[in-house]
């Protein structure tokens, strides 16, 4: 029990703070918060698997995340028949294309030789088919944009249950993984986590900018939700009446009926919130703690023994018969995939799929300095990096807003220099978890609860 | 069927931007490549430390316009550049004496010094934000344009104009002085070679008696000159925002590993392939084919390869397409 400890006091703190936000702040918050952390956890639980595992460094996080999302749109939303009957043949059209592109890049490579003439055959075949595509699908691109612009304008989804776009973000991002890992994973470590960002970035430019996909930086808001929707709840009798039984001694104190219907009503849509979001709660904790048992076990089975082993020393892993390519292949697809599961609970989450605000600083840079904070290695020690560092990252402001006010509350209110502090308060966040990384990686370069290794 | 015009079209779109942008990537280029090549490891805050020591230059530019000090013609700023210059050596060395020292003489690998840098970028992030704030500021002022599409339309009488910025010109021209005196430091000054040479094979290097303190020093020295003087162009050529130049850091990237990384000249040339590549896929070279092609041969369509949205994008396939053929870039072995 005693090894459990450090872990149990470190959770024991962060579910406290969470708890505190709730009582100071609200408990609409605390939940946002926890939900948010949540997300953060199963994000860094995919980087540890490629970093922790494997010593992968992947700084693409942001494309998968991104794609996750773009799963959520594909599945839940429902098709648009028109911009189908609009431009959906020339669209089909362009995928036969890429796919027949694909078919004979790969029967040149395995017919003719490596030399001179096989390179300018690939490229006249990329060539070739990047204009046919052009071709194609120039005009079913614009009458597509044309539907309705204002509201759709896209080919739509498949109108399926909006959970089962979370598999299927699962699937998106590891697809992408292993066309990233094909490419890009027989680089040196940071030659990799260049690439490997590049690539991100491409990703996330071409759904920002294909609005026939997902309607671009238009924003697709309106999802479809697992869970209840606010107002839904506030007119049905059974969740007015377990308010009613919650908040009964409240209640009685109030003597006018009148007034008690209004402080009611204020409590049920308060409810009806905190409900909505306990919800997704239990929908993400389900996905964390799923996570959590098969990461655990993979981890101390024989094949994370064989990871940890080609991390250490990948030629005596090599010497002794591992093959160290399709192993790193193997686990980079698996860790990308549990980032794309976080990318589309994160979109459903908030309802709304925003290509503009997947930067690489939210979404590749935060994500690393949780698992590095963390605990490289550690699954515990990923998921509480999530929540530190996802804790941090939104309550920085108003810490530092206090700090601020502390420091310099001996100068007059009209002093410039408070002005402008308390002004740039916000960007205190990135000061925070700046000198957060250096710090750990500086005293504690194993991060807060590090990697454990049993002996068996 | 007209040559001239259609000459003057693709120098006054594509040619003469892409150089100066080119010249922007190159600069930041270098530094990324004389860190990598003598500090050994990938510097993720590349862009923010190109914003610090602009910020500098921004805040100083303003001082002297408060003043009334100017330089005429020319923009304020370049009278500000060795003051932000020295701010930014300044910075750099108290981040090197904090930072990265303990991990260089604890000789860490090179992916825990990238991951430090990533620390390093927010906290640079932070302190940027914190002092000047993330909105947009130009301070470009002096004599905005050295030709003019209406002056060279009346001085040739061809129906295109050639406009010429004076930041387009200011940028061409100190990228050649600043970058032909690094290129004499680094192959004909004693410091310079022993700097060449601790890159190459440090156990070698320190055998032969080099101080890895002096060379230490004169890379971060270098370093901040190349990054604020990039900075400082590119913020005079389009605007400073702090955000920007967080994401210029990736075409710097890819021009640098382009060029072969730990190869300055090779860094050089990257920031041109990579600025020409972005330039030239995305131009819609419409207008150039109506030129030059008989009148029963227009084109319909805007003849475009990519849409300018896909700016970035292009930079970045470039870089993987050259991981894929040439991993150690398409300049390898290209010395001075």
């Amino acid at each position: 029990m005693k090894q459990y400890l450090n872990v149990v006091t470190a959770y024991a703190i962060m579910f406290t703070l969470i708890i505190l936000v709730g009582i100071f702040q609200s408990w609409s918050q605390a939940l946002s918060i926890l939900n948010y952390c949540l997300i953060s956890a199963v994000m860094t639980m995919g980087a540890n698997i490629q970093w922790g595992y494997a010593g992968l460094i992947n700084f693409g996080i942001m494309g998968y995340t991104a794609l996750g999302g773009l799963a959520v749109v594909l599945v839940s939303v429902a098709p648009v028949p028109e911009a189908w009957k609009a431009g959906g043949l020339n669209m089909i059209g362009s995928l036969g294309i890429i796919v027949a592109m694909i078919f004979s890049i790969r029967h040149v490579l395995k017919r003719i030789q490596k030399s001179k003439k096989r390179n300018y055959l690939i490229a006249g075949i990329i060539v070739i088919g990047l204009l046919l595509i052009r071709l194609v699908s120039g005009p079913g691109i614009e009458s597509i944009e044309a539907v309705e612009p204002a509201k759709t304008g896209f080919l739509g989804g498949l109108g399926m249950p909006i959970l089962f776009s979370w598999i299927v973000g699962a699937f998106f991002a590891g697809g992408l993984a292993y066309i990233i890992g094909k490419i890009a994973l027989g680089l040196r470590a940071d030659y990799l986590a260049i690439a490997t960002l590049l690539i991100a970035e491409i990703v996330v430019s071409i759904i920002k900018h294909e609005d026939w996909l997902a309607r671009g930086v238009k924003n697709v808001i309106g999802l479809k939700r697992p869970v209840p929707y606010e107002i839904d709840l506030q007119t049905s009798p059974w969740f007015i009446n377990l308010v009613e039984k919650f908040n009964s001694g409240k209640l009685k104190v109030i003597d006018t009926i009148s007034e008690r219907q209004d402080v009611l009503n204020q409590l049920v849509i308060d409810a009806s919130s905190v409900y909505v979001k306990l919800c997704m709660t239990g929908l993400f904790l389900t996905v964390v703690i799923i996570l959590l048992i098969v990461t655990q076990k993979a981890l101390y089975s024989p094949w994370g023994r064989k990871m940890r082993a080609i991390r250490d020393n990948e030629e005596a892993a090599g010497a002794m018969g591992k093959n160290v390519v399709k192993e790193h292949l193997l686990i980079f697809i698996l860790g990308s995939a549990v980032v794309g599961i976080a990318g589309a609970m994160m979109v459903t989450n908030d309802g709304l799929f925003t290509p503009g605000s997947y930067r690489p600083m939210r979404y590749t840079f935060v994500i690393w300095v949780m698992v590095i904070v963390g605990g490289t290695g550690n699954n515990f020690g990923a998921i509480l990096g999530g929540f530190v560092v996802w804790f941090l990252w939104v309550e920085a402001a108003p810490i530092a807003l206090f700090l601020i006010n502390f420091f310099t509350s001996h100068l007059p209110e009209t002093n410039a220099l408070k002005i402008h502090l308390i002004q740039s308060a916000p960007y205190f966040r990135f000061l925070m978890i700046g000198m957060g990384v250096l710090l750990i990686m500086r005293y504690r370069p194993q991060g807060i609860l590090p990697e454990k290794i049993i002996k068996q | 069927m007209d040559f001239l015009n259609a000459l003057v079209l693709i120098l006054n779109y594509t040619i003469i931007p892409a150089l100066s942008y080119g010249s922007q990537l190159a600069l930041g280029a270098i530094f990324v490549t004389l860190i990598y090549g003598v500090l050994r490891f990938a510097n993720f805050a590349t862009g923010d430390m190109m914003s610090f020591g602009t910020m500098f230059a921004v805040l100083l530019t303003f001082y002297f316009q408060s003043l009334g000090i100017s330089l005429g013609i020319l923009p304020t700023a370049l009278l500000s550049i060795p003051f932000a210059i020295i701010m930014m050596i300044l910075y750099m060395l108290t981040i090197d004496k904090f930072v990265f020292s303990y991990y260089r003489i604890k000789k860490s690998p090179p992916v825990v010094l990238a991951m430090v840098s990533v620390g390093v970028m927010f906290v640079t992030q932070a302190i940027i934000r914190i002092i000047i704030g993330p909105f947009d500021r130009r301070f470009l002022d002096g004599e905005k344009f050295i030709l003019k599409a209406t002056e060279f339309k009346e001085m040739t009488g061809l129906n295109e104009g050639l406009t010429i910025k004076s930041t387009q010109a200011i940028t061409i021209i100190v990228t050649i002085i600043v970058v032909s005196i690094m290129f004499w430091f680094l192959n004909k000054t004693k410091t310079g070679t022993s700097m060449r040479a601790y890159s190459d094979n440090e156990d070698l290097a320190l055998l032969s008696g080099i101080d890895p303190k002096k060379i230490v020093l004169m890379t971060w020295i270098i370093a901040g000159v190349l990054a604020t003087i990039g900075g400082v162009l590119y913020g005079l050529d389009k605007s400073y925002k702090p955000f920007v130049y967080f994401n210029n850091m990736l075409p710097i990237f890819a021009a640098a590993i382009v060029g072969g990384i730990g190869n300055p000249l090779g860094a050089f040339l990257g920031g041109y392939v990579v600025a020409f590549g972005e330039i030239f896929i995305t131009y819609a070279y419409k207008k150039f084919f109506t030129y030059i092609l008989p009148e029963s041969l227009e084109p319909n369509s805007l003849m475009q390869l990519l849409s300018t949205d896909y700016k970035f994008a292009v930079s970045f396939s470039i870089l993987v397409l050259v991981l894929l053929f040439r991993p150690s870039g398409i300049f390898k072995g290209l010395r001075l």
